[in-house]
Parts: structure tokens; C-alpha cells; sequence
């Protein structure tokens, strides 16, 4: 058994705090917009600078210049705002966000982040990952807890190029959540798939896995 | 008398040589000022140092620009996008020289460039491989890189409603880099939808005031298309 993506979203849209301000990366933590309890306001950041918009619509606001970071349509809700990249990565750079949440292709136990690039992408790009990664007050990451092959993603060292280093204090993946004990530097068990042992997360964790 | 409207696309760009340096606005295909760019393309300018967030998506915009040979070094922050052949295809044949900036650092750096800062220290790419090569520094603790300003020979950007000051506005998240580039070009030309009569743009929603902006061609659009 394995959480679904739209399961990791929901557990990370209730683990938000009322009252965040969050960025929602490509992938998995796009989701987390339509998890969100209609008790709490947290109010989502768009790198092309916006501030405030709805979970994923189909065709998004009227206005087709309203697209998030994917380059997909959204729509504006009351108390939405827009602004230049310079004042939106501002608001990234300055560590007013409470929350990044990111995809990533490898997470160390020391926290760093490897998201932007693999060895074998032929171009690079690297986008605002390094400038939320290293701009957040918080960084959390939602991705599967091993490659296609099998391979662990949460990892002693990253083996592929970093995007910042020291940044991840919990993981979502398909099988578990682990806060990061950067200092130990250890993928602790907050929460697990059911009769998943912390010796089963250890056998595809190449990192040491501790209960909490 | 001050007056930015020109009649066409190819006045608004006219001057522009081989070999410059162009900020280009946009994001994905929002806020793109596809008519200059085009205009540009018919001018035969080449040998294009271009500063942008991305490198073009099919054979529009800067797509179109690669397609034709035009660019020979982009600075770019994501140039990987679906779609994005032309750049690809010049990049593997090793007929473009690209520099990777993070998305943030790149607006800035455009930012200082256009307020008379010469550089500027930011925590981003710190202990990545886009830091090889900077000069690093402490402040409260935390290593920062030196990142310096970006300028330009010519901005080009896309706005919505333009007075013939230069004053502008822009619609959604179209406004992007535009207010940045505006800023730190020789010569900013600008593409808007709507003209407005000197005064009708009320001065609490001017985005970027008439000082930075040099010429202003009203195209009438295009309306932003949404990318599949």
C-alpha cells in the first residue's frame, strides 16, 4: 500500500498552519491548494507574482494573463493581488513566506536539496528554486519515496547537483512523513503507511531512518 | 510636447543594432511583447545577447528568434520548457551560449541595474553550482553571493494601457518583469493593447511611470493566449 499523490497533499494541507503564507511547487504540491480545510486561510504565492489565488479551476479566472508558476490558468479571489518578479521574489528573498512546499529529485539527511537538475538533462533551468529554497522560512518536500528504478531519494549526500543546502525539515513521501534531523542528520518517522515497520523505511531509505 | 507613440512596431524597435544586449519581458507566453519581437525579427537584427525568464516556447516570440538564428547568448532562468524546439535544437548544436540565473536573482540583478546599484549580496545558489566562481561574504550569520546589476541596450516589453508619457499599466501577472526592465534599458519600447488619452490613467494604478520608457506602439494586443 502507498499514499496516493492527492493523499500526501491532503496530509500536507492539514499540517499547514492557519493564517501561511505558502508557495506550492510543480508536481505533487500543486495539489495541496484543493486539500485545504474551509476553516483555515492560507493564502498561496505564485513566483510570477501573485498573491492569493483559488484551488485549480478548469479554465482558471476570465483574464487569461491570471497563470501560476506551471503557466496553467487560475483564478483570483478576494484578497488576491498581483506584483512585478522584482517584488515577488522579494517577498521569497526577504523570508516573509512561511512555507515552500517542493518536489525534489533527492533529499539528504542533512537537509540539503537537490531539485533543479539531473546529470543527464541535456539543458539546464533552474527557475525560482534556489531563491525559494534558499528564501523560505520552512522548506517542505512532497515526492516519492524512491526513483522509477527503485533508487532511495532521501539520501546520506545528494548526488545530484544541490539547489541549497540545510533547507528541508520534512518529507512527504508515498510510504512516510519524516521530519529532518539536519544535526544527526537523520530522516525521523513522524508518521507511517500501516504496517510499514521503520526497519521496512530503512530498507529504501539510504540515510539512516530513526522513530520518533 | 512629450510624445512616446510611434506609428509601428518597426519604428518602436528601429535603432536596434546586431550584437545588442535586449531585456525581453514575459513569462511563459504571458505578458511576451510578441509584435516587437517580430518587428524586430523583420529588421534583421542578429548576433542578440538576450535577458529573459524564458528561452520560447514553438516558432512564436523568441521561439522564432532561434529559429531564425538571431540570438547567440540567452540569459535565462528557466529556457527548458515544453515546447521550447528552437532553443534546444541552436543549444545542442552549440550555436548558443546560455548562462543559468536563478529566477529571483536574475529580476534583481535587472533591479539594481535599472536603480544605479552596481551589485548586490542574496543567500540564493549559496554552496550550489552557480555560485562557482563568486565572491562570497557573511552577513548575520548566513554566506551571501555578490550577484551584479544587469543592464541593457533595449528593453522590450508588453503593457496594457499606455499615455503618451510613457506612463503604464499592466493587466495580471503579465506585469512581470516589465516594470524591472523598463527600468534598466538605454531605450525601453513597449507594445501596449490600449492607448489612453494623457490623464486617464488614474496615477494610483501607474505601474511604471514615463520616465523609464522611451517609445509606446499600440498593437491592440495580442490577447495572452493559454499555454496547453
Amino acid at each position: 500500500m502507498r499514499y496516493t499523490r492527492q493523499q500526501i497533499a491532503a496530509r500536507i494541507a492539514d499540517d499547514i498552519e492557519d493564517g501561511s503564507y505558502v508557495n506550492l511547487g510543480i508536481g505533487i504540491p500543486t495539489l495541496v491548494a484543493n486539500h485545504l480545510s474551509a476553516d483555515k486561510e492560507v493564502v498561496f504565492h505564485s513566483e510570477n507574482g501573485m498573491l492569493g489565488f483559488g484551488a485549480q479551476t478548469e479554465g482558471g479566472d476570465a483574464n487569461p494573463d491570471v497563470i501560476n508558476a506551471s503557466k496553467d490558468p487560475v483564478a483570483t479571489i478576494p484578497g488576491s493581488c498581483f506584483m512585478s518578479h522584482a517584488d515577488s521574489f522579494a517577498l521569497i528573498r526577504g523570508r516573509h513566506l512561511s512555507l515552500a512546499i517542493l518536489g525534489a529529485y533527492q533529499v539528504s539527511a542533512r537537509g540539503d536539496l537537490a531539485n533543479w537538475v539531473t546529470n543527464s538533462d541535456a539543458v539546464p533551468g533552474v527557475g525560482g528554486a534556489m531563491d525559494l529554497a534558499a528564501g523560505a522560512r520552512a522548506v517542505w518536500v512532497a515526492m516519492r519515496h524512491v526513483t522509477e528504478n527503485g533508487d532511495p531519494k532521501l539520501v546520506e549526500s545528494c548526488t545530484y547537483p544541490i539547489t541549497a543546502t540545510g533547507v528541508v525539515t520534512r518529507v512527504y513521501t508515498d510510504l512516510a512523513v519524516f521530519d529532518v534531523d539536519q544535526e544527526s542528520g537523520a530522516f525521523v518517522v513522524v508518521d507511517r503507511i500501516d504496517g510499514l515497520s521503520v526497519s521496512d523505511l530503512q530498507d529504501v531509505t539510504d540515510a539512516p531512518v530513526v522513530a520518533r | 510636447m512629450i510624445n512616446k507613440f510611434v506609428a509601428s512596431p518597426q519604428d518602436a524597435i528601429s535603432g536596434i543594432a546586431d550584437g545588442s544586449t535586449l531585456f525581453v519581458g514575459g513569462f511563459g507566453h504571458v505578458g511576451v511583447p510578441y509584435c516587437l519581437i517580430d518587428a524586430l525579427i523583420e529588421s534583421g537584427a542578429t548576433d542578440l545577447t538576450v535577458v529573459a525568464n524564458n528561452a520560447g516556447v514553438g516558432e512564436t516570440g523568441l521561439g522564432a528568434m532561434f529559429k531564425e538564428g538571431r540570438i547567440r547568448r540567452i540569459v535565462c532562468s528557466y529556457p527548458r520548457s515544453t515546447g521550447s524546439v528552437w532553443f534546444e535544437r541552436r543549444f545542442e548544436a552549440g550555436e548558443v551560449e546560455l548562462e543559468v540565473v536563478p529566477q529571483g536573482t536574475l529580476t534583481e540583478r535587472i533591479r539594481a541595474g535599472g536603480a544605479g546599484i552596481g551589485g548586490f549580496y542574496t543567500t540564493t545558489a549559496v554552496g550550489t553550482e552557480l555560485a562557482h566562481g563568486k565572491e562570497t561574504r557573511v552577513f548575520e550569520g548566513r554566506v551571501h553571493l555578490l550577484e551584479e546589476a544587469l543592464r541593457a541596450d533595449a528593453a522590450l516589453i508588453a503593457a496594457d494601457q499606455g499615455d503618451r508619457w510613457g506612463n503604464l499599466t499592466y493587466s495580471a501577472t503579465a506585469r512581470n518583469y516589465g516594470p524591472t526592465m523598463a527600468a534598466a534599458a538605454a531605450l525601453t519600447v513597449v507594445e501596449v493593447r490600449r492607448e489612453a488619452p494623457l490623464g486617464d490613467l488614474d496615477p494610483e494604478t501607474v505601474v511604471t511611470p514615463g520616465i523609464f520608457v522611451d517609445r509606446v506602439v499600440v498593437t491592440g494586443g495580442p490577447e495572452a493566449t493559454v499555454q496547453s
